[in-house]
């Protein structure tokens, strides 16, 4: 049964269109394989990955191509069998437009897969330990877009309640949605295996109430399962129910410590298609070699899901879609709210690519505007107040962010700030709300860098200074010893013959000096 | 295909400060023309100077501070303190008063501050102080209202005075204007008569009317039917509003219940001068007025807290102006200790 219970509403927030049913017509459908796959090194939080194949070499599907850098850092596997051609910067979907290194693959359309020993339900053999290093090796992140390294998240200690976030508040993004849909007994299986892991004792698996079929289709599978384990939980569409904090909030009541982590109040959150990718680690021993992703917009002729190899050039879902309409403007990377524009479709799918977005000029014409030329003043009307889902005081942010006062800025709480862009949407002046906070932060990150080298450089200053001033003192030890020892050796040898015969030429010497002296005076006062 | 950049948000549906400005200005309509209709001309001359001097003036500025003229003249915020100020002006305020109060509040008042965003006090009210403190006598000529004592004067006259400064001989000044309902209780209270004496006295019989003076009750509930309007299409806060008028309310009552014959009643104080005018359209401007939910609360009842204090033991009829003028100074204070608790930070 879907439990109605009383939990806490989002703060603020917004109701806006949502334009899901653009893509939800279709069934998932696989992408085109294609030829050429271009894997970037960096698709999650953390450490850059440490390529471990070399240009030339054959690599099989699923075979890891690159380990994880560090604890918090992500390996990533061959989607398709095949030749490195190249490992090389190329360019990469990302907010900065730079290009990052890269490992590119041939493929060889022989679709030899990698050694697989699927576990299935002897899973619950494995160790938390254990099953942590599977996820691992298989590349596992967290999927809704943030791309966090999922073992490293699932701790073991005090963790009651597993969220799953079915939430998908962002509009136009439907690929949870259709994951939910058709595949939802699997969801549940991997939600149970990370259950397994950290030890939760319930999971809630929260959706929105504009997802009717999911949330069938997962109170199906609840049923189903009949452990009890799960409980679905349907929340009000409000924009940006689906943030991690948002969703702790009003599923618990409870709110995550600010800079801290959900595990501090007992919960874990993982999106639902994180979960259907560990069950596929697990059961079927397929590491992280794709995912559903939403081709969409406006700007699209026919939108639809993919599920697509990782590495795949994003023109091809689009072609596959049907191509660009005509006055399409922008090609956005994840949601209207928070995604960011690319500059190119050559570019490649990758881990976090949950959707891609076109968008017509005259949707996005007003934003485009304020951004490029000035925008209005502020009008102090307090819209963005109303809507922050974080209790922040948006308008005085700005006022400090645009005078460049951080001070006041981080007083004002701004590394608090989600970036969910509500603020911007209701600001009369159009002013890029977002954009200001995202330079001011970048910005005192930047003075907190350079104040954290100038302090190990004034360290080393000053350890360089005591070093100089220890050794000064030494040389001067020693100098001072060697004095004493040469004045010792002077005075011993005072009464040897070597001395005498210095003592009378010296006498000899001052003799002759006063005899002359004596004739030059007898000398002048002769002339006198 | 070459692809725009941006940054996210990429979308907005939000009214542009423009839209805003004009729905307040359609808001006015109906409270101005009863203004028009109950004092006379006088309101009408006053709207047309003060806005043609506001747009002029405005654009001279604009042009001085090398600004867009055309994209910032549009936006409707001079249209709109302009506006303001003529309806708050007595109708019989001459053409240079009314020139004198909005060059203030345009020039001085607004752009040497920085313009639309950056004026901490309100251009309007500071116009109308300038001039109420500048010329007290021009400030009390307002018309008596149509069907009291004679009504206001006729288009010929209200036009040589206010345009020309003079009368036909045969009238005088006093013959043409009337204190206001406020003012004449205060007058006759500091004369010893108390207000039941005041209001059924045959001088001023005729001034009232069932929820306070003759023509003042009409304009007031138009601005307050206005004002909803405008807070329904989220166009103004309703905390400045409510507080102002439950603060108002709350301390006229109270005053009222302890000494009924001295002490105007809530609803006589509400629909009195330019109680609503003030609550839904002067308080309620955005960049002069508190940011934070809690701080609007403190801001609304600051305002009707001087606004009562200034109209019963203060020198002037009317305490709007300066009781918004003092609290915009309290603003940045406000603010700054009413910020709301951050989603994460511990319960203080």
């Amino acid at each position: 049964m879907i439990t109605e219970q009383d939990f806490s509403k989002l703060d603020g927030g917004l109701k806006l269109v949502a334009y899901k049913h653009l893509s939800t017509g279709h069934k998932i459908i696989d992408a085109p394989v294609v030829k050429n796959y271009v894997l970037p090194l960096q698709q999650h939080i953390g450490a850059i990955s440490q390529c471990v194949v070399s240009v030339g070499e054959r690599v099989l599907k699923g075979q890891i191509i690159a380990r994880p850098g560090n604890t918090i850092s992500a390996a990533i596997h061959a989607p398709v069998s095949g030749t490195v051609t190249a490992i090389d910067q190329q360019p990469v979907p990302h907010a900065s437009g730079l290009a990052d290194l890269c490992i590119s693959i041939e493929n060889d359309f022989k679709e030899e897969w990698h050694q697989q020993e699927p576990l299935a339900d002897e899973y619950n053999n494995l160790s938390s330990h254990d099953l942590r290093l599977l996820l691992r090796n298989a590349g596992i992140v967290g999927l809704g877009g943030a791309t966090f390294p999922s073992d490293v998240k699932q701790t073991e200690t005090h963790i009651r309640t597993l969220v799953l976030n079915g939430v998908e508040c962002e509009p136009y993004i439907t690929c949870d949605d259709m994951l939910m849909r058709e595949r939802a007994s699997q969801i549940l299986s991997g939600a149970d295996i990370i259950g397994h892991i950290i030890k939760a004792r319930q999971c809630i698996i929260a959706i929105e109430d504009n997802k009717p079929e999911a949330i069938a289709a997962i109170q199906t599978a609840i049923d189903e399962d009949g452990t009890g384990f799960f409980r679905l939980q349907v929340i009000p569409t409000i924009y940006p129910s689906g943030g991690e904090k948002q969703l702790v909030k009003i599923l618990t009541g409870q709110e995550i410590p600010a800079q801290g982590l959900p595990a501090e109040i007992g919960v874990l959150c993982h999106n639902v298609a994180t979960a259907y990718a560990i069950y596929q680690a697990v059961f079927e021993a397929r590491p992280l070699i794709s995912r559903i992703m939403t081709v969409t917009g406006h700007g699209i002729n026919t939108p639809q899901n993919f599920d697509v190899l990782i590495g795949t050039p994003i023109k091809e879902c689009i072609e596959q879609s049907g191509g660009y309409r005509e006055d399409s403007c922008e090609l956005i990377m994840g949601g209207p709210m928070m995604g960011f524009t690319l500059h190119s479709d050559s570019l490649p799918v990758t881990k976090a690519s949950n959707c891609i977005l076109v968008m017509l000029a005259k949707e996005t014409q007003a934003v485009a505007r304020s951004v490029n030329k000035a925008h209005m003043p502020c009008i102090r009307c307090g819209k963005c107040v109303d809507v922050c889902p974080v209790h922040l005081l948006p308008q005085q942010l700005y006022w400090y962010s645009s005078s460049k006062n951080m001070e006041r800025a981080q007083e004002h709480h701004l590394f608090d700030c989600i970036e969910c862009g509500c603020c911007a949407y209701v600001c009369p002046s159009n002013i890029p709300l977002v954009q200001y906070y995202r330079y001011a932060k970048s910005e005192i990150r930047l003075a907190q860098q350079e104040l954290a080298a100038s302090d190990i450089a004034r360290q080393r200053h000053e350890a360089r200074l005591l070093r100089q001033e220890k050794q000064k003192q030494l040389r001067e030890e020693k100098l001072r010893k060697k004095r004493e020892l040469l004045k010792k050796k002077n005075t011993a040898n005072a009464d040897s013959k070597g001395d005498d015969k210095n003592k009378s030429n010296k006498q000899d010497a001052i003799a002759q000096a006063v005899a002359r002296a004596k004739e030059k005076k007898a000398a002048r006062e002769k002339a006198q | 295909m070459i692809f725009n950049q941006s940054t996210s948000p990429h979308v907005t549906a939000s009214l542009s400060v423009q839209q805003m400005m004009f729905m307040v200005l359609y808001a006015l309509i109906p409270g101005a023309l009863a203004s028009i209709y109950f004092f006379g001309w006088g309101v009408l001359f006053n709207l047309i100077i003060a806005i043609s001097v506001a747009l002029g003036s405005e654009a001279a500025i604009l042009k001085i501070r090398q600004h867009n003229v055309k994209e910032s003249l549009y936006d409707g915020s001079a249209l709109i303190t302009a506006s303001l100020l003529a309806l708050a002006l007595p109708a019989l305020a001459p053409w240079w008063l009314t020139t004198i109060a909005t060059l203030f509040a345009i020039v001085i008042a607004k752009h040497l501050y920085g313009g639309l965003g950056y004026n901490p006090f309100n251009p309007a009210m500071v116009g109308y102080i300038v001039v109420m403190i500048s010329f007290p006598l021009q400030m009390t000529l307002w018309t008596a209202p149509m069907g009291v004592h004679g009504g206001w004067p006729n288009f010929a006259t209200t036009f040589d005075w206010v345009f020309l400064g003079h009368l036909p001989d045969t009238m005088t000044l006093d013959a043409i204007s009337m204190a206001t309902p406020i003012d004449t209780i205060k007058t006759q209270l500091h004369q010893l008569h108390d207000i039941a004496e005041t209001r059924n006295s045959i001088e001023y019989k005729a001034l009232f009317g069932t929820l306070s003076g003759i023509g003042w009750e009409w304009v007031n509930s138009l601005y307050l039917l206005a004002g909803i309007w405008l807070i329904k299409k989220d166009i103004i806060d309703w905390r400045i509003p409510v507080a102002f008028l439950i603060s108002l309310t709350f301390l006229a009552n109270f005053f009222a219940v302890s000494d009924f014959s001295s002490n105007s009643s809530a609803l006589f104080h509400l629909f009195s001068g330019g109680t609503m005018l003030c609550a839904f359209f002067i308080a309620t401007d955005p960049i002069t007025a508190s940011t934070t939910p809690r701080g609007r609360w403190i801001y609304g009842i600051g305002i009707g807290i001087l606004v009562f204090v200034i109209r019963v033991w203060g020198g002037y009829p009317d305490g709007i102006a300066f009781a918004v003028v003092l609290m915009n100074m309290a603003v940045p204070i406000i603010d700054y200790y009413t910020q709301p608790k951050v989603y994460g930070d511990p319960e203080v």
